[in-house]
C-alpha cells in the first residue's frame, strides 16, 4: 500500500515538475507547481512528517503561490515572448540553452552515479512513527531559538525590501 | 508488485526534481518561470531533508524544511518585487533584455 502510494506520488511529482518547466504560459506553470506541492505533501505524510506536509500546503501552496499568481495576473504577460532584435538573439541563442540543458543532464547523471554507489539502504522497518508537533516545537524553540529569531529579522528585511523595490518612483 | 521504496528511491526522486529545476532555469526565457524553477529545486532539497529525517528518526530535518520554506517566502517576495520593477522599466520579462549591469 505504502509502496503503491510512493510510486503514484513520485510519478505525479516528476510529471508536474516537467510540465512546470515545459509551459510557455506562466499561469499554467504556477497552477502545475501547486499540483507538485500537493504530491510532495503526500510524500511527506507517508514519511511520517504531517507537520511539514501541512506547512507545505498552507505556506507554499497557499501563500507563496498566491503571491506568484498575483504578479502573473498583475503584469499580464500571458506567454513567453520570442526573442526580438539582434542583441537578444546573440545572448539567448540556441547555443547557451543547449549547453545549459547538457549541464543539467550531466548534473542528473552525476547525482545518479553518486547515489548508485551508495547501495540500497532500506528505510527502518515497522510502522512509520509520526513526529509530533510537540517534539518539533521543543527542538525549534530550545536548540534552534537563535535561528528562529534570525528568521523573523530576515522576513522583516524581505518585507521592507519588497516594498521599496516595487514602489513607484516619485515623479520629480 | 511494486518494490518497497528505500532511502535511495527518495534521494533519486529528489535528484530528478533538482535536475528538472536546473533545466528550467537554463531553458526558460521568462523570469517568473525561472523563479518557479528555483522553487522546484528548493522542494527537491526539502524532500531529501524529510527522507533522511525518517531514516535517522530525527526531527531536525523538518525544522530545516521550516526554515527553507521561510527563506523561500522571503526570496519570492523580493524576487517578485524585482520582477515588477524590471517590468516597469523594460515592459518585458525576457531575461536577455536586462543588460543594464553589463559592462
Amino acid at each position: 500500500m505504502d509502496a503503491l502510494l510512493f510510486w503514484i506520488l513520485a510519478a505525479v511529482t516528476v510529471a508536474s515538475a516537467v510540465l512546470v518547466i515545459g509551459q510557455r504560459n506562466p499561469m499554467r506553470s504556477v497552477l502545475l507547481l501547486i499540483v507538485m506541492f500537493m504530491a510532495l505533501a503526500g510524500l511527506y505524510v507517508t514519511l511520517g512528517s504531517p507537520f511539514a506536509a501541512v506547512v507545505q500546503i498552507i505556506i507554499y501552496a497557499g501563500a507563496i503561490m498566491v503571491l506568484f499568481l498575483f504578479v502573473v495576473m498583475l503584469l499580464n504577460v500571458p506567454t513567453e515572448e520570442t526573442p526580438i532584435g539582434r542583441q537578444a538573439r546573440l545572448l539567448g541563442g540556441v547555443g547557451p540553452r543547449r549547453f545549459g540543458a547538457l549541464l543539467s543532464a550531466a548534473l542528473a547523471l552525476e547525482l545518479f552515479w553518486a547515489l548508485g554507489r551508495l547501495g540500497a539502504v532500506a528505510m527502518p522497518a515497522g510502522d512509520t512513527p509520526e513526529t509530533t508537533v510537540k517534539a518539533i516545537g521543543l527542538r525549534l524553540f530550545r536548540d534552534y531559538a537563535f535561528a528562529f529569531e534570525a528568521t523573523s529579522v530576515l522576513i522583516l528585511v524581505a518585507m521592507v525590501g519588497a516594498v521599496i523595490l516595487a514602489r513607484k518612483e516619485p515623479q520629480p | 508488485m511494486l518494490p518497497e521504496p528505500t532511502l535511495n528511491s527518495y534521494l533519486m526522486l529528489s535528484a530528478v526534481l533538482f535536475a528538472i529545476g536546473t533545466a528550467g532555469v537554463f531553458l526558460r526565457r521568462n523570469i517568473i518561470t525561472i523563479l518557479l524553477s528555483v522553487e522546484v529545486m528548493l522542494n527537491a532539497v526539502n524532500l531529501t531533508f524529510i527522507a533522511v529525517d525518517r531514516f535517522r528518526g530525527l526531527v531536525d530535518g523538518q525544522i530545516m524544511v521550516f526554515f527553507v520554506i521561510t527563506v523561500a517566502a522571503a526570496e519570492a517576495a523580493v524576487g517578485l518585487a524585482i520582477v515588477i520593477a524590471l517590468f516597469r522599466h523594460k515592459e518585458t520579462l525576457t531575461p536577455d533584455v536586462f543588460t543594464s549591469l553589463k559592462w
